[in-house]
């Protein structure tokens, strides 16, 4: 985990990265859930006027839950796929009887769906920016470091739901309590509905979801528009940023120590 | 020569079960050392931690110098494995795995080669679901020398291969260790050991219980000489044998012996002094098989298989 990213462990990484992206391409389910099912629920969800009625603007409602469901559908849900998928095919047994360490393992099977999930995000970023009118990010790089944070949380989430995931079927139960959790974060979410609509118990107990962190700084990065409803400027945004920050490390720690203690690199015998 | 594998007093439990009891061997460099043994001796998990897959619960293990578990970095480069069960991704084609395996190593010799060399040039094309268990096999093999190493683990390479694809894998190894490579493998198959192994270890209830070269173990049994009671005769008209006499209820006179050419002449010389004929005579030394049934049943409780065999001499 503590290796530099010497030349040996990029090449490393690629290797098993062009291998995950093969397979990522040739199954059908996974390509779907990748390219499709986050256009489509967030399509769907603008349809029904989901939203409307909180402090975003509409083009940065669209970035900013598209950028949520990318991180759920395509890091989180693809890669408990994978990662449990590649264990009980005993692939990560395999791996590891090489020169690969193990973060360049984990790295390497999640870089595929982490590049498609960034350049989607990217994408339609660009999209609503054509079609709705997207202002000038009050603080860009925010938003950017936000969306890698969630990169970076939802992985280990992903590696750490794993010990709770026997097979890649029961891979579509297993990952529900974390979806539905991340599901309330954007319903309770200020920028999403109006914050007088929020209870007060609901709003304190929600900031701390990891996807809420998300949310916050992607918002926060693209509007100004802080949780508690105030539009604040480039300099503030850093200082509004810092709560949600905050709540984004912590969950990236827990993973972290949730990941060394839990990960199984075989299946259970 | 040095000592390419040092494993001293290794011990590894699963929970309560002590799976490997205290083992010693090492390995010289060139050298196929063999680990032999019934299902469950405990030969994988042992090969686990000499490969660095597992920590031993006691004892010390050195691969080219260094405690392959802790010292990972600088064994890995170095060294070759070949797992029981493959572990590839289904949906991969032959070269795609192999290529993604050259991927991570140092020094990997080209892809084409390796397949070469495991004769799955045909099926390169090949997703990995529709290999047969003894492609994967190969393919296996192929991705352990992929890295040139020079150290090769092979656990029961050849197990689910045809005869043909068994002659060729032993080729290979062979070749291999022409090069210089050293060999440590495991495997149940004993004409497998005696052609490759320089060394080996019979392994039973997790301990070594025999070692040394095939001739060295198998000295340790005695030699076999048989032939059939002639018809009119009793077993007491036979004649004075060195070595233990047994014979069964079908009248086939076995003579076990630690010197095989006395007790034959003795024999020999009786039959033509007093001209009887002796059918389905055969003398032949012991085998590995047979010092290897002798340490498997040592261990049931049945002592040795005599159960209707009247013991004379």
């Amino acid at each position: 985990m503590n290796t530099l990213l010497t030349s040996g462990a990029m090449r490393r990484i690629r290797a098993i990265a062009t291998a995950e992206l093969r397979l990522l391409v040739r199954n059908r389910t996974a390509m779907f859930t990748a390219l499709v099912l986050p256009l489509i629920t967030v399509g769907g969800l603008s349809a029904i006027g989901f939203g409307e009625n909180g402090d975003l603007p509409l083009g940065a409602l669209v970035v900013t839950m598209l950028a949520a469901f990318t991180l759920l559908y395509v890091v989180y849900y693809n890669l408990v796929s994978a990662y449990v998928g590649r264990r009980e095919d005993l692939v990560l047994k395999r791996l590891r009887v090489g020169e690969l360490t193990d973060a360049e393992i984990l790295a390497g099977t999640a870089l595929p769906s982490v590049v498609v999930a960034v350049a989607q995000i990217v994408f339609t970023a660009i999209v609503a920016a054509i079609a709705f009118g997207l202002d000038v990010p009050v603080n860009a790089a925010l938003a950017v470091l936000a969306v890698l944070a969630g990169v970076v949380m939802f992985v280990l989430l992903a590696a750490a739901s794993t010990a709770f995931t026997r097979n890649v079927e029961m891979a579509q139960v297993s990952t529900l309590p974390v979806v539905f959790l991340c599901m309330a974060s954007l319903i309770f979410s200020g920028g999403v509905t109006a914050p007088e609509n929020i209870p007060d118990t609901a709003q304190a107990v929600v900031r701390f979801i990891p996807l809420s962190p998300v949310v916050d700084l992607v918002g926060l990065g693209l509007t100004g528009q802080t949780s508690d409803g105030d539009t604040v400027g480039f300099a503030a945004s850093w200082g509004e940023a810092a709560q949600p920050a905050a709540i984004a490390v912590a969950w990236i720690v827990l993973g972290l120590w949730a990941l060394r203690r839990w990960f199984r690199w075989e299946p259970r015998t | 020569m040095a000592d390419v594998v040092e494993v001293t007093d290794v011990r590894r439990s699963y929970g309560g079960y002590e799976a490997v009891r205290g083992v010693t061997f090492s390995v010289a460099r060139g050298e196929l050392f063999a680990l032999l043994g019934t299902n469950g001796a405990g030969k994988t998990s042992t090969l686990e931690v000499v490969e660095g897959l597992a920590r031993p619960g006691a004892g010390r293990v050195r691969v080219l110098g260094h405690d392959p578990y802790a010292q990972r970095p600088a064994v890995r480069a170095r060294i070759g494995i070949m797992l029981q069960q493959g572990g590839f991704p289904a949906d991969l084609t032959v070269t795609e795995t192999a290529a993604m395996w050259a991927g991570t190593l140092t020094a990997p010799r080209p892809v084409a080669e390796a397949l070469e060399l495991v004769d799955l040039s045909g099926r390169a094309a090949v997703t990995v679901k529709q290999l047969s268990g003894g492609e994967r096999g190969r393919l296996d093999l192929a991705l352990a020398v992929l890295g040139r190493p020079e150290v090769l683990f092979l656990d029961e390479p050849t197990t689910g291969l045809d005869p043909e694809s068994r002659r060729n894998t032993w080729a290979l190894v062979r070749s291999l260790l022409d090069d210089g490579v050293t060999v440590l493998l495991t495997t149940h198959y004993l004409d497998e050991a005696e052609e490759l192994a320089d060394r080996l270890a019979i392994m039973h209830e997790g301990r070594i219980v025999r070692a040394g070269t095939v001739a060295e173990v198998v000295a340790s049994q005695p030699a076999t000489v048989s032939f059939a009671l002639p018809s009119a005769m009793a077993v007491a008209e036979l004649p004075e044998l060195a070595g233990t006499l047994v014979v069964d209820d079908g009248r086939r006179v076995e003579v076990h012996t630690d010197t095989m050419q006395t007790t034959l002449t003795e024999l020999l010389l009786w039959a033509r002094d007093r001209g009887v004929e002796l059918d389905e005579l055969s003398a032949r030394p012991a085998s590995l098989e047979q010092a290897f049934l002798a340490v498997a049943s040592s261990s049931a409780g049945q002592a040795g298989d005599d159960r209707d065999l009247e013991v004379v001499a």
